[in-house]
């Protein structure tokens, strides 16, 4: 489990790193995505992976780490998304606005 | 020792201690009337004066009430705990030193206020001018008053700003600016040390209270840290008090209006960095650091400041050197470290204070009623302004230390302090020569301002013809000249007790006996007085043609000017070096930042791991669930195919970014994480349709025009380069989180919010109920983040004007448009909406499905994996699909709540809700909860939480509607480009 997961976010944190260093947007805004699966699916690994358990507790009980899942590296992988949403829908207007701009798509506005 | 002082803020007994209480008055009560001159229309320069002059009024009187308690108690003080966490508290407290320094910068600026308002011309913004006025009154008191060290740098910081505003208020003159600019640099510069300074002074003590300071002086001479205390304390000083060699802004600050000039750059603002070396005189003085630092600055400012002076033509140029000189001099009786001389030091502060303050009034008096200030084409003046004149001689000659004035007095304690020996070195030795010649100097230029002004033959070809000015504009020259000979003839009378109060506070039990007689008999100071009275009179026959036909400055060093080489640092820091700097270390190109940005966060993590040992934990092959491994090799694939295809093959790469995506999503269920996979997944479909609303407006690959690149060497190194930091970082990556994954977990505070989950936040989904309520404060936060994305996203889209070569229709549509036309029966958009016909009606009726969807995801958020931002995901998903069914404007003709409006609600509801708490007492954002049975639907979980996330819904849900038909709109909005351009263009159905 923890194998093949570290390996995929290994894979997929190189591939969108070596999408950021490409002079295209289009190739950034897709190699950030990339490196933020790799980052959320890393922060999320912080709690330990476990099967079968997620967080969600009895009426009138309490939890623990024994029974569930941790928690808190979800909630915070929660927010993570979102703000992603948010950052690649930002990067895409200003790709587009550069574009319509400078008349190309170069990071940096021109060849 | 001191008294204990009388902490009146806490009183024990039942009286209330007024005087404690006037000092805040005293101290805001000028900052009020700022702020409410800044609001006067700027023609009621009249009313702006009126009022200043009251809140001045108000000032002094409190003042010369409060002396009745200083001269009683010793020390009142105010306080309210501010940072007490830090030490910083709001404290004032007024001693007999704070208290003289409080009744002069009241009483010099009621006169002050009083001549301006007669200065100032109404042309001028007259309510701008009184506002800073005050504000500068209401900073200086503050410091004066302020008893911690944090709020002493607070209030000294202020008065440089606002010196820098008034020296700048003629601001459409250059000179002015660049005065102000100077001035600033130079003090903010100081004031910078004189904060550091202070904080390693209350690192000492322990304590940043003046009292605790105060009486810890052999803690602070003995620490190790003392040096660089003093020489930082001592930079916010010297700059203040124009001390050489940072003397030079003073004459450039004389661009300021002249009441400016007498209040702040001779009588008070410059008197901050001596308040200071006195204050801290108890605690710091008498080590040879100090003698020689303090000294020597003195002492060169005291006799260049002189020397200069001479050779100044402008009236209000010689005030500003002589000024320097001055305050050289009580630089100087501060440095020897004697009590008599700290005496000497504070008596000839407030001696200095009222002839300066007179003098620039008289030139500023002869300046506004003949024009000019310089004194080549003034002469015989007398004739036209005895009375004018009169005050102005009288004024100077206590300048030049004429016995039966003030200035003389003090001049000759200065002398007898001098000739005494403090320390033996040649500083000290030379200190009575250099005394005797810059007191010669002063009477010269004293003369010259007198002589050159007001005698010789009468002036000619001036801009205005000369006359007294108006009576309200001489009173203040008046009052202060008397003070000058009454202070002159009987000093024990007059300023005797007031001095007497001022030097207790100070040197406490040191206090020495002295006396303030003018006559103390022929003895050695009294000669050298003679001699400089002499002397100076006959240099000034010497040089009287030399300076009628001179250029400016003094001969020879004329070039070596402060203001010049201020000027090259200055150039050369903030141009030329940054310049060079950026050129050499920087570049504006993204690719070299991102791959620094990469290759130093790959160090940044590999050194301190490989510096402190990093294990890597074993690899085991074994337990590996083949299933979950076969989805990760498609998921690899994806990457590494998104990676490879998108540069050409946009819609590809973004079909596999979906497939990495869904992989992600996968784990998450794989992993119980069901919240996240919910969330990952619609997020998912959101980005996608998003980023496909996009690929519209990029570039197209032109077939054949440009050849498949040069795979030539470089090219090929730096694809190498890139392939091996990318490689490096997901290496890294994969190595820290195996390791850290095939660890046992530390305790962390997880647990609480699992244990705590249904019992304080009333629900059973542990993850949402850490959004909404324990940390909802950080989810707050976030949807404010989406708001703001949302609006840019909107704003930078109301702009856009695609690139040409993207204006033209997408070859598809113009296949279908060419389709349509060629048929008589068909209108055009009609292939496409053939085409879409079945998907259409699904789609459209997919929307109440979509709206259940939502709902549900919402409600059971508290208990179940769903919650505010799925479920506004979700809802967005279900408007999307109408805009693909039936185009932006058949939505938007039906659209009843603008995604705007769902925005500004959410975040309102949700601020509501947390505030709703405040209402009831708790913090922000406290939940309550329980259950709500709805008939249909079951128990609900109603939490005051749930409202929360009903903010957080609304509020997503706006947020990404907005953003993607924004970008749906653009392609609605491009005709209306597109008519600018050659080929016109029909409208367009989605």
């Amino acid at each position: 489990m923890e194998l093949v997961l570290s390996a995929g976010i290994g894979v997929l944190a190189a591939s969108g790193i070596w999408l950021l260093f490409r002079p295209r947007t289009y190739q950034v805004i897709i190699g950030l995505s990339l490196l933020s699966y790799a980052v959320n699916l890393f922060i999320f690994g912080m709690g330990r992976l476990r099967v079968d358990a997620p967080p969600i507790i009895e009426k009138g009980g309490a939890g623990g780490l024994l029974t569930h899942a941790d928690p808190l590296p979800q909630a915070l992988v929660l927010t993570a998304i979102v703000i992603g949403f948010a950052m690649t829908a930002l990067f895409l207007v200003v790709l587009l606005a550069s574009r319509g701009f400078s008349g190309n798509d170069h990071v940096d506005g021109r060849e | 020792m001191a008294e204990p002082p009388a902490w009146t803020c806490h009183p024990r007994g039942t009286t209330i201690d007024i005087a404690a209480l006037l000092l805040p008055v005293l101290v805001f009560a000028p900052l009020a009337g700022s702020i409410a001159a800044i609001c006067l229309p700027s023609r009621q320069g009249t009313e702006a004066a009126w009022l200043s002059g009251l809140v001045a009024f108000l000032c002094l009187g409190i003042s010369v009430y409060l002396y009745l308690h200083v001269s009683h108690r010793g020390v009142i003080a105010w306080q309210v705990a501010w940072i007490p966490q830090y030490g910083l508290n709001l404290k004032l407290r007024m001693d007999g030193f704070s208290w003289m320094f409080s009744g002069l910068i009241s009483a010099i600026g009621l006169l002050v206020v009083v001549y301006a308002r007669y200065y100032m011309s109404s042309s001028d913004p007259v309510p701008r001018f009184f506002s800073l006025f005050l504000a500068f009154m209401s900073a200086m008191l503050g410091l004066v008053l302020s008893g911690n060290l944090i709020l002493m740098a607070i209030f000294w910081e202020m008065t440089s700003i606002v010196s820098f505003l008034l020296i700048g208020y003629w601001y459409q003159n250059g000179q002015a600016r660049d005065g102000a600019r100077m001035a600033l640099t130079v003090t903010a510069t100081g004031g910078l040390c004189l904060l550091v300074g202070l904080m390693l002074i209350g690192h000492i003590v322990g304590s940043y209270d003046l009292d605790a300071v105060l009486s810890s002086g052999d803690a602070i001479r003995n620490h190790p840290l003392y040096l660089l205390a003093l020489i930082l304390i001592l930079a916010g000083a010297l700059t203040k008090s124009a001390q050489f060699p940072f003397h030079f802004w003073l004459p450039h600050a004389m661009a300021a209006p002249t009441p400016v000039s007498a209040y702040l750059h001779s009588a008070t603002l410059v008197k901050a960095g001596i308040f200071l070396l006195t204050r801290f005189w108890p605690v710091m003085a008498g080590t040879d650091a100090w003698f020689w630092l303090v000294g020597l600055a003195g002492l060169t400012t005291l006799l260049l400041g002189a020397y200069f002076a001479i050779f100044q033509h402008d009236l209000k140029g010689l005030l500003a050197y002589s000024t320097i000189s001055h305050l050289g001099l009580i630089t100087v009786l501060l440095s020897l470290g004697s009590p008599v001389a700290a005496v000497a030091a504070i008596f000839h502060t407030l001696n200095h204070a009222t002839f300066k303050a007179s003098l620039f009034m008289a030139a500023g008096i002869i300046d506004h009623e003949t024009g000019t200030r310089d004194m080549r084409r003034l002469s015989g003046l007398f004739r036209y302004m005895p009375h004018t004149a009169t005050l102005a001689m009288v004024a100077s000659a206590s300048m030049a230390g004429v016995p039966l004035l003030n200035g003389f007095l003090s001049k000759e304690m200065f002398f007898a302090e001098a000739i005494e020996t403090h320390k033996v070195n040649l500083l000290d030795t030379v200190t009575p020569y250099v005394a005797t010649l810059a007191s010669l100097f002063s009477v010269t230029y004293s003369i010259r301002f007198i002589h050159s002004v007001f005698f010789g033959p009468p002036p000619r070809d001036l801009p205005k013809v000369p006359h007294e000015p108006v009576r309200w504009m001489r009173v203040p020259v008046e009052f202060l000249v008397l003070a000058c000979l009454i202070v002159g003839i009987v000093p024990s009378l007059t300023i005797g007790p007031l001095l007497h109060t001022a030097v207790e506070a100070v040197l406490k039990d040191d206090t020495p006996s002295y006396s303030l007689a003018m006559w103390h008999g022929w003895n050695l100071p009294l000669f050298m007085s003679i001699a400089a009275l002499i002397g100076g009179v006959i240099l000034y026959a010497l040089m009287k043609s030399y300076l009628a036909n001179s250029v400016e400055g003094p001969p020879y060093i004329r070039r070596l000017e402060g203001q010049r080489i201020f000027e090259r640092v200055l150039v050369a820091l903030s141009w030329r070096w940054a310049r060079l700097v950026e050129a050499k270390a920087g570049t504006r190109r993204l690719q070299p930042q991102l791959r620094i940005l990469a290759a130093a966060s790959l160090f940044a993590a590999a050194i301190p791991l490989l510096h402190r040992g990093f294990q890597p934990a074993d690899i085991v092959l074994r337990g590996i669930d083949p299933a979950f491994a076969f989805v990760w090799l498609i998921g690899m694939a994806c990457a590494v195919g998104a990676a490879w295809q998108a540069k050409f093959h946009r819609l590809a790469a973004l079909v596999l970014l979906g497939g990495a995506g869904l992989i992600t999503c996968i784990t998450f269920v794989w992993l119980s994480a069901p919240d996240l996979a919910v969330t990952q997944l619609l997020v998912e479909i959101v980005t996608t349709v998003l980023i496909l609303l996009g690929l519209r407006w990029l570039p197209k690959r032109i077939e054949g025009a440009t050849k498949p690149e040069e795979m030539t060497f470089g090219v090929r190194l730096r694809r190498l380069r890139d392939l091996l930091v990318a490689v490096a970082c997901g290496l890294g990556l994969s190595l820290i989180s195996y390791t850290v994954m095939t660890r046992q977990m530390p305790g962390t505070i997880s647990s609480y919010f699992l244990e705590r989950a249904y019992f304080e936040g009333g629900g059973t989904n542990v993850v949402n109920v850490t959004l909404v309520d324990f940390r909802g404060f950080d989810t707050f936060g976030e949807i404010a983040v989406l708001c703001i994305v949302a609006l840019t996203v909107f704003a930078l889209l109301l702009r856009f004007r695609p690139a040409s070569d993207s204006l033209e229709k997408p070859m598809q549509q113009q296949v279908q448009n060419d389709f349509d036309d060629r048929h008589p029966d068909r209108s055009k958009g009609d292939s496409i909406s053939d085409y879409l016909f079945v998907p259409t009606v699904i789609m459209r009726w997919m929307f109440p499905a979509i709206g259940m969807l939502s709902a549900y995801l919402f409600f059971r958020g508290h208990d179940l994996p769903g919650g505010g931002f799925a479920a506004g995901i979700a809802m967005s998903i279900g408007f999307i699909l109408q805009y693909m069914a039936g185009g932006t404007r058949w939505v938007e003709e039906r659209l009843r709540i603008h995604p705007l409006r769902w925005m500004s609600i959410g975040l309102l509801v949700s601020t509501a809700t947390g505030l709703g708490s405040w209402a009831l007492g708790y913090p922000f954002l406290t939940s309550t909860s329980r259950y709500l049975h709805l008939p249909l639907v079951g128990d609900v979980p109603l939490a005051s939480a749930i409202l929360f996330d009903l903010g957080v819904f609304s509020l997503v849900l706006g947020a990404t509607v907005l953003i993607l038909i924004a970008l749906a709109h653009q392609s609605v909005r491009a005709p209306r480009a597109h008519i600018r351009a050659p080929r016109p263009s029909g409208t367009e159905a989605s």
